[in-house]
């Protein structure tokens, strides 16, 4: 098994070579086939790894196998390695399976005849899964590598990926914007990890993980500065991946790119790295107590600032992508806790259920002809059916509705760390639940406003089998991965999954009645008042927005509690005006002096040259007389 | 030869004459536009500088003076050679003497 262990990372890579080398000479499906084929290798080759790693737990409870060295200096030997625990099956299943199902899904959601603006070309079409393979090989060598600087190596193929994909359709300036908008923020959270990395290979002497980690627990007392300094770099980088607060706003305008991209962005490969990393990492984290507050309030404050923002958008897709905020926020926030095992289970649960509603989203959104406002689609319950029923149980699924969907045993397990861990609060609970409140307030806004209501037009065109069959499986998923509770069914499953991490704060489990019913109550009020407001009583909820308060509030919440502004006045705007100052280069103008005075002398210098042989003649003998004159005075 | 026995002229009279003579030269140099004129004031301003050699040594005694002399003259047949070679070329160029129409090499 660990010999073929470099096989799931390399399978995607050697599809983006070969579609990279061969991709324009590729006709109609072919690059289809070989991106679905290259990711579907990767996760049989994955399922196959998870059942040797299940069937016979290795010694220690991982598999490592070092490739080959990558370089040698300074005493630093960083190699191609890669490192199987419970946590990495769990992200490379999880990783391969969504990404294989959004890969099939894309061979028709991509094809030549779509509807979509500037994919009409063949270039477009391999161009595409040549960068969804690279973004695939460089997640699964993120979470697989054994070494920080491998990871830092998928990590930053990763931002590269979604800058390539978030401004796929580059011909419209707005989505390069976008795109590039992705990377310059995401690339202050990358500055941070490095220096976060520099600080471990300076202090720890070694990259590698596991060696770090003992090295630290030995050399770092627990709340020393140096742990400090480390985890809060590294939890720096995490942020900016993960999107979030302060680094979240580069996520909602994420959604320029195709929408099979943001459901792989959001569900497998990109945002969920920042979890993995600070999970990962988790024992340089126990050694910095303070920074781990940090996450959790980071955590906090995301999910509650970006449901907020979720409530009032009108774009589907930015509904979404606040709505991931506000779930990795979550998972943030467990792991700040130090319900490591909670984290995991809600990055599992919430890969297939936003998978599932990015594709059911996409289905609609190119049924209608590329319309992505919620406000003009309504009633398509009965003409768009099979992304009804996706986007319903996806919904679902993400406002935790009770006992059924997997999204509510994974919320509840994270709800009931925050309250019960020695690093939890009532106040985290309460902001948890509040935030859960608004998660299925805006869940099933967006089911009612967009399958609810009086419909407009005729038949819509279907979604094709290639389509539909990965919603369908991605609802089983949906609701199914609730049944592997750690306590519930799949126990010694997910036991030998968490098994690499620490215990934490599960299992404490005296939490009381108000802390069982508390959950459920809270999802089903959420949809309830999203059917008053927006089945029952619309006249109310106009009446609620309509008025002044409400609108600025509502203003306030759609540009994402203005965090763009004050970023672009804080940041972008002195920037381009020091810019501005700066645009004939100050620095430049001692050596440009420079160059005119020699330029300035040579003008008048050329004037003497005339060419009229009395005058040159002339200026000998002044100049004789004045040497002669001086010779005599002096 | 003792300085000024024979002629009665005093030294720094004969020295103001050649002074005279080279400046006169130069006058001639800047203001002709002759070539050949230009020329003959060189001329005048060698000899003046060889009448000063000569002066000098007839006043210090010293036979120097009177070698360098013969150089100047070596250096005026030298430099009419060249000089009357130049002007024919330049006739030849540009059909005319005059130095003000040769100043193709102006920066």
């Amino acid at each position: 098994m660990a010999d073929l262990l470099w096989l799931i990372p390399a399978l995607p890579l050697a599809g983006f070579l070969a579609l990279l080398l061969f991709g324009r000479r590729l006709a109609g499906r072919v690059p289809a086939l070989v991106g679905c084929l290259s990711v579907g290798l990767s996760m049989a080759a994955s399922f196959a790894a998870a059942a040797a790693f299940l069937g016979v737990a290795p010694p220690g409870r991982a598999v490592r196998k070092t490739i080959c060295l990558w370089f040698e200096a300074g005493g630093l030997a960083p190699s191609f390695g890669f490192y199987l625990d419970g946590i990495s099956i769990l992200m490379v299943v999880v990783i391969t399976v969504v990404a294989f199902l959004i890969h099939v899904y894309s061979a028709d959601f991509m094809a030549a005849d779509s509807s979509l603006p500037l994919t009409g070309d063949g270039e477009g079409y391999s161009r595409f899964f040549a960068y969804m393979n690279l973004f695939v090989g460089s997640m699964l060598v993120l979470v697989l590598a054994d070494n920080l600087l491998l990871l830092y190596l998928g990590w930053e193929g990763v931002g590269l990926c979604s800058y390539l994909l978030i401004g796929f359709w580059y011909k419209d300036p707005a989505n390069g914007r976008a795109a590039v908008k992705a990377f310059v923020v995401t690339r202050v959270g990358d500055a941070s990890l490095a220096v976060g990395l520099f600080i471990i290979a300076w202090g720890l002497g070694t990259f590698d993980i596991q060696e770090a980690a003992a090295r630290a627990a030995r050399l770092w007392p627990e709340g020393s500065a140096i742990a400090i300094a480390a985890a809060a770099l590294l939890l720096g980088g995490a942020v900016g991946k993960s999107a979030q607060l302060p680094l979240q706003t580069w996520l909602p305008d994420a959604m320029a790119g195709p929408t099979p991209v943001s459901a792989l962005i959001h569900a497998a490969t990109m945002v969920t790295a920042g979890v993995y990393l600070v999970g990962r990492t988790h024992a340089l984290f126990a050694l910095a107590p303070p920074v781990l507050t940090v996450v959790a309030a980071v955590g906090a404050a995301t999910f509650l600032i970006a449901g907020a923002s979720a409530l009032v958008q009108r774009d589907i897709k930015r509904i979404l992508a606040y709505s991931t905020m506000s779930q990795v926020g979550y998972m943030f926030c467990a792991l700040g806790v130090g319900a490591w095992s909670a984290a995991f289970f809600h990055f599992m649960t919430h890969a297939f259920f936003k998978a599932l509603l990015f594709m059911s989203a996409g289905v609609v959104i190119k049924a209608l002809d590329n319309e992505h406002d919620i406000f003009k689609m309504g009633g398509l319950r009965t003409r768009l059916p099979s992304a009804y029923r996706g986007f319903l149980v996806g919904a679902a699924s993400l406002a935790a509705l009770p006992y059924l969907t997997a999204g509510f045993y994974s919320k509840e397990m994270i709800l009931d760390a925050l309250l019960t861990s020695p690093a939890g609060s009532p106040w985290l609970w309460a902001a948890g639940l509040l935030g859960a409140f608004l998660t299925a307030l805006y869940a099933f806004r967006a089911v009612f406003v967009v399958f609810f209501g009086e419909g407009r037009g005729g038949a819509l065109r279907q979604p094709s089998p290639l389509m539909g069959a990965p919603l369908f499986i991605l609802s089983i998923f949906a609701i199914a991965t609730g049944w592997l509770l750690p306590n519930g069914l799949a126990g010694p499953f997910l036991a030998g999954l968490f098994g690499a991490l620490p215990a934490g704060a599960q299992g404490a489990g005296t939490t009381g009645p108000l802390a069982a019913l508390a959950p459920p109550v809270v999802a089903i009020a959420g949809v309830v008042l999203a059917g008053l407001f927006y089945l029952a009583l619309p006249r109310t909820r106009r009446a609620l927005t309509g008025s002044a308060a409400g609108a600025a509030v509502h203003r306030f919440l759609f540009t994402g509690w203005g965090f763009d502004g004050l970023y672009a006045s804080l940041f972008v705007t002195p920037f381009v005006r020091l810019a501005k100052v700066n645009r004939s280069d100050i620095i430049d103008a001692p050596y440009r002096a420079i160059g005119l005075i020699a330029e300035f002398s040579s003008r008048g210098l050329s004037l003497t040259q005339s060419g009229k042989v009395r005058w040159y003649a002339a200026a000998v003998a002044i100049g004789g007389a004045v040497f002669l004159g001086l010779a005599v005075l002096l | 030869m003792t300085g000024g026995g024979l002629l009665h002229v005093p030294f720094e009279h004969a020295m103001m004459f050649a002074g005279v003579l080279l400046l006169l030269g130069l006058a001639g140099v800047i203001a002709r536009r002759d070539a050949i004129f230009i020329l003959l004031s060189l001329e005048v301003m060698l000899n003046a500088a060889g009448l000063a050699f000569v002066l000098a040594a007839a006043r210090f005694a010293a036979p120097d003076g009177q070698v360098m002399f013969l150089f100047v003259l070596a250096v005026a047949a030298a430099e009419v050679s060249i000089g009357l070679a130049l002007v024919l070329w330049l006739y030849h160029y540009k059909r005319t003497i005059d130095i003000d129409k040769a100043r193709d090499m102006r920066g």
